[in-house]
């Protein structure tokens, strides 16, 4: 039996506001709060609510037979709290039906697969703690920012524990193979992998309401004919799309929800069913191994990631903001953990993109050009650097940094064994308790010394201690 | 196909983009093969590039009948023409000029500038071109801005053959919206007689259609091109003597050029950074003005001015560079951008700049958005990604805006006016 799967991406970027140079040491908000909220209020009356409104009717219409699977972005679900929290209550009711598959990204829909691996995972399991905390369900399925793909990234999400993974069906590594099928990683075999297909894809994302297309108009019924006159062996159809094709990026004037309602009807009498992408990755036996040596991704018709890696400015920005990843890491500040997040997004440095000179590609980019994208995000890097160094002096380096916080980390960890241990001797005989603890003590205040570099914990720990030899 | 072209300046001896482009768009148009072009100059010096067209200097050409000798006119006239030119063309006097102030060869004298009496230049400058227009042989005339015009249209009156004006700059570009009563009516007598009208750029057409009300179909925008840098300038180096970077103005210090608003954003740079210099060169009637503002604003120590520039010294200055602004406030081509992207400097120019249609990499900003050329200036200086993005695809773009092209254009026009 044939199956559709359907994907929904949601995402959102915190963009930036205007940033200028003065501002860099004095100001550290970086958002425009006015544009993203206006933006995300639209989009969520055009498209999210309604959508949701639909996909929920149909599931019920359906009884267990209509099934969809969605990727929200973690900053798009911090967006959507503070300006549209009934989308997410929309997300939650749809989550209840149980037959909405959530699946799990980079926390803030970021490149870090492509620059900073530990800073990958750390997203990805905030992610998905994130995901389970609103909607009850542990994901299981990964997805990279905009299907970004290659074997290396395959070990790392492997890594992570994932199983299944979801991408594009690009056509320069499939050749003549088809994207209906499941298959396995080539590093990692037991990595299995959902491709996007394209055609049937962009049939309904950009091609739904184009006058000039020689399918105009696109009927339920055709499409479903298209999907049924695929080969027999081809069992899953993978319809990967931004969640904004309805009533946004495909107007409601256009019929995109009538013909979004019609689907499942067609599909039955054809003999289509629905899956998410988990079900259709349990259920299937990959029928080979992708081996994908150069990254690919869903944008453009390269189908890499050139779009956000094409020219010197994107990679200047990212490997500036990925220097202090690490840094960032030993950092404790919430709200400079959060903007390191934000400043991620990966939307910032499509906004960068020199590809499109001319077209109407740059239509979702809040800059009048990449340079004054590329200006303005910079000067805020820039204050953002400022600040990460201020809280640990320049002049320690990462390593010895790193070699200083383990030692504190470790000191805390050998206080709390010996404090347990202390706790049960001093339940056990007070007299001993006198002993051991003078004898400990100079171990531990050996390596205390050694750690200019951040005196907080040095401090905590003597304060710990003496009520306790006392 | 068979042009004759009336224009003002020519190189080597310019005087502002005029002659540059005049230059270009000739050579550029004398690649196609069957292109033949003869190009009227008040005063030629003699040392133009005349490998590709024909030279006539309007100052030797004869609007009174003298008996002079062969020799006489060989020794005077090898260095601009054939001596046989001068005899064709005195075959071709229309009219008794002896009234006219004319020297002992029947010719005019012309300063080939722009004098006080530049009207008056103008007018001989006509009676010349009829003399021109009946010795020899054309197809189409095409005159280069106003101080042509009424020559393209002599010539026009009495060859019967179309005349394509060409629109460098209008008086409302040089006056900043408040024209010269008798340029505009020269300007506006030429657009309503001559048979088409090519502008520099959509901003110069817009300005023609809505000022001078001509037809939408009677204007075509061509963008100008600029011509490849000579090895020789090619192989200058950067000559600048101090560590901070080298923020450049380069033109006429006046309201057109939008100085003001330079010195402006400079302010707001200085006070944020000490890594930034600035450097406004050339001359102009508000140079004075803006070495007070500069003093005044207590950046002088960081703001430098060099007075007018000449030749090498142009790209020495430019080649020293680090970034290149131009905060025209109306500006209907403005090459020197293109010449600053040859010579690998990145440039902001204001959206109200003509060349602004053409470029991509380059940053606009309005000429009014003092903060945002700030901001641009800032970034360019500070981030290298920026400024080696900018010079790398800046050259490369810069290095495709062909004459040549420009040159087909132009041909378009005259067929179509031609069958």
């Amino acid at each position: 039996m044939k199956n559709i799967c359907f994907y929904f991406q949601v995402h959102q970027p915190f963009r930036l506001k205007r940033y200028r140079f003065f501002n860099i040491g004095n100001d550290h908000y970086y958002y425009d709060d006015f544009a993203n909220e206006e933006i995300l209020q639209q989009i969520a009356a055009r498209s999210f609510i309604p959508a949701n409104q639909m996909l929920l009717d149909l599931i019920n219409q359906n009884k267990g037979k209509f099934k969809v699977a969605f990727s929200i972005s973690g900053v798009a679900l911090e967006q959507m709290e503070i300006y549209t929290p009934e989308v997410i209550d929309g997300f939650r009711e749809l989550s209840k039906t149980g037959q909405v598959e959530f699946l799990t990204e980079t926390y803030a829909h970021s490149l870090a697969s492509l620059f900073d691996p530990e800073e990958f995972q750390v997203q990805v399991k905030q992610h998905a703690s994130r995901i389970e905390m609103l909607f009850g369900q542990k994901p299981t399925v990964f997805r990279n920012t905009e299907l970004i793909y290659s074997n290396d990234i395959a070990e790392a999400v492997y890594d992570l524990g994932f199983t299944k993974m979801i991408t594009e069906g690009a056509k320069h590594v499939l050749g003549w193979k088809s994207p209906n099928y499941v298959y396995q990683a080539e590093n990692t075999p037991k990595l299995k992998l959902l491709l996007k297909n394209s055609r049937f894809s962009d049939d309904i994302a950009y091609r739904f309401s184009n006058y000039g297309w020689s399918e105009y108009p696109l009927t339920a019924d055709k499409y479903i004919s298209w999907i049924a006159a695929t080969p027999k062996e081809e069992q899953v159809i993978n319809l990967f799309m931004n969640y904004e094709t309805f009533g946004n990026l495909q107007p409601a004037h256009s019929g995109i929800f009538e013909f979004m309602k019609a689907l499942p009807k067609f599909a039955a009498e054809k003999g289509i069913g629905f899956v998410t992408p988990s079900e259709a990755l349990d259920k299937l036996k990959p029928i080979g191994t992708l081996s994908v040596p150069n990254t690919i991704s869903w944008a453009d018709e390269e189908r890499d990631v050139s779009a956000w890696l094409g020219n010197e400015l994107q990679k200047s920005a990212l490997n500036a903001l990925y220097e202090v990843g690490e840094r960032v890491r030993l950092c404790t500040d919430r709200r400079l953990k959060q903007d390191w997040l934000y400043l991620q997004t990966s939307d910032h440095f499509h906004y960068m993109s020199t590809k499109h000179f001319g077209s109407g590609e740059s239509q979702f980019s809040p800059y009048m050009s990449p340079y004054d994208a590329f200006n303005n995000y910079m000067n805020v890097l820039s204050d953002f650097i400022v600040r990460v160094k201020a809280q640990y002096p320049d002049t320690v380096g990462n390593e010895e940094l790193n070699a200083l916080l383990t030692t504190i980390h470790n000191q805390e960890m050998e206080i709390k064994k010996l404090q347990t241990k202390l706790k049960t001797v001093l339940s056990s005989n007070e007299e001993q308790l006198v002993e051991k603890s003078v004898k400990k003590e100079p171990v531990k205040k050996a390596p205390v010394k050694k750690n200019p570099a951040k005196k907080e914990p040095v401090k905590k720990e003597p304060v710990k201690k003496e009520p306790r030899t006392k | 196909m068979r042009a004759l072209m009336f224009g003002w300046e020519f190189p080597p001896h310019i005087l502002g983009g005029l002659g540059t482009a005049s230059y270009g768009m000739t050579k550029g148009m004398a690649k196609q093969e069957d292109m033949e072009l003869i190009f009227v100059i008040p005063k030629p010096s003699g040392d133009e590039d005349q490998s590709f067209m024909k030279i006539i200097g309007a100052n030797n050409t004869p609007i009174v009948w003298r008996d002079v000798a062969p020799e006489t006119v060989k020794t005077r006239f090898e260095k601009y023409m054939d001596p046989n030119e001068y005899y064709r063309l005195r075959e071709n006097i229309y009219a008794d000029f002896n009234y006219m102030h004319t020297n002992d060869m029947g010719c005019i004298e012309f300063s080939g500038r722009y004098p006080q009496n530049i009207l008056e230049e103008t007018n001989n400058y006509s009676i010349v071109a009829g003399v021109i227009a009946r010795a020899y042989d054309f197809d189409v005339i095409h005159a280069h801005d106003w101080l042509t015009y009424p020559a393209g249209l002599h010539a026009k009156s009495v060859s019967g053959k179309p005349v394509v004006i060409h629109v460098h700059a209008t008086e409302f570009d040089r006056s900043r919206g408040k024209p010269n009563p008798t340029v505009y009516g020269i300007e506006k007598n030429g657009m309503d007689n001559c048979d088409h009208i090519i502008c520099v750029s959509e901003h110069t057409r817009r300005i023609v259609i809505e000022n001078y009300h001509q037809p939408h179909w009677k204007v075509t925008a061509v963008h100008n091109a600029v011509e490849p840098l000579s090895p020789e300038i090619e192989a200058i180096e950067r000559i600048s003597g101090v560590p901070e970077k080298v923020v450049t103005f380069l033109g006429r210090i006046t309201m057109q050029k939008g100085p003001e608003f330079f010195v402006d954003a400079a302010t707001q740079v200085i006070q944020k950074t000490d890594h930034i210099r600035f450097v406004m060169a050339g001359s102009g009637d508000m140079m004075d003005e803006m070495i007070a503002l500069v003093a005044d604003r207590g950046i002088a120590h960081k703001f430098h001015f060099t007075g007018f520039l000449r030749g090498k010294q142009v790209y020495e200055l430019l080649k020293s560079s680090d970034v290149y602004v131009m905060p025209s406030v109306s500006e209907p081509f403005g090459i020197s951008p293109l010449e600053a992207m040859q010579c690998n400097v990145p440039s902001i120019i204001s959206y109200q700049s003509g060349c602004s249609e053409i470029l991509t990499n380059v940053i606009k900003t309005d000429y009014w958005d003092v903060d945002s050329m700030a901001d641009a200036i800032y970034s360019i200086c500070t981030y290298p990604a920026m400024a080696e993005h900018l010079k790398v695809e800046g050259k490369r773009e810069v290095d495709n805006i062909k004459w040549e092209n420009a040159g087909l254009k132009i041909r378009k026009i005259y067929d179509s006016l031609v069958s």
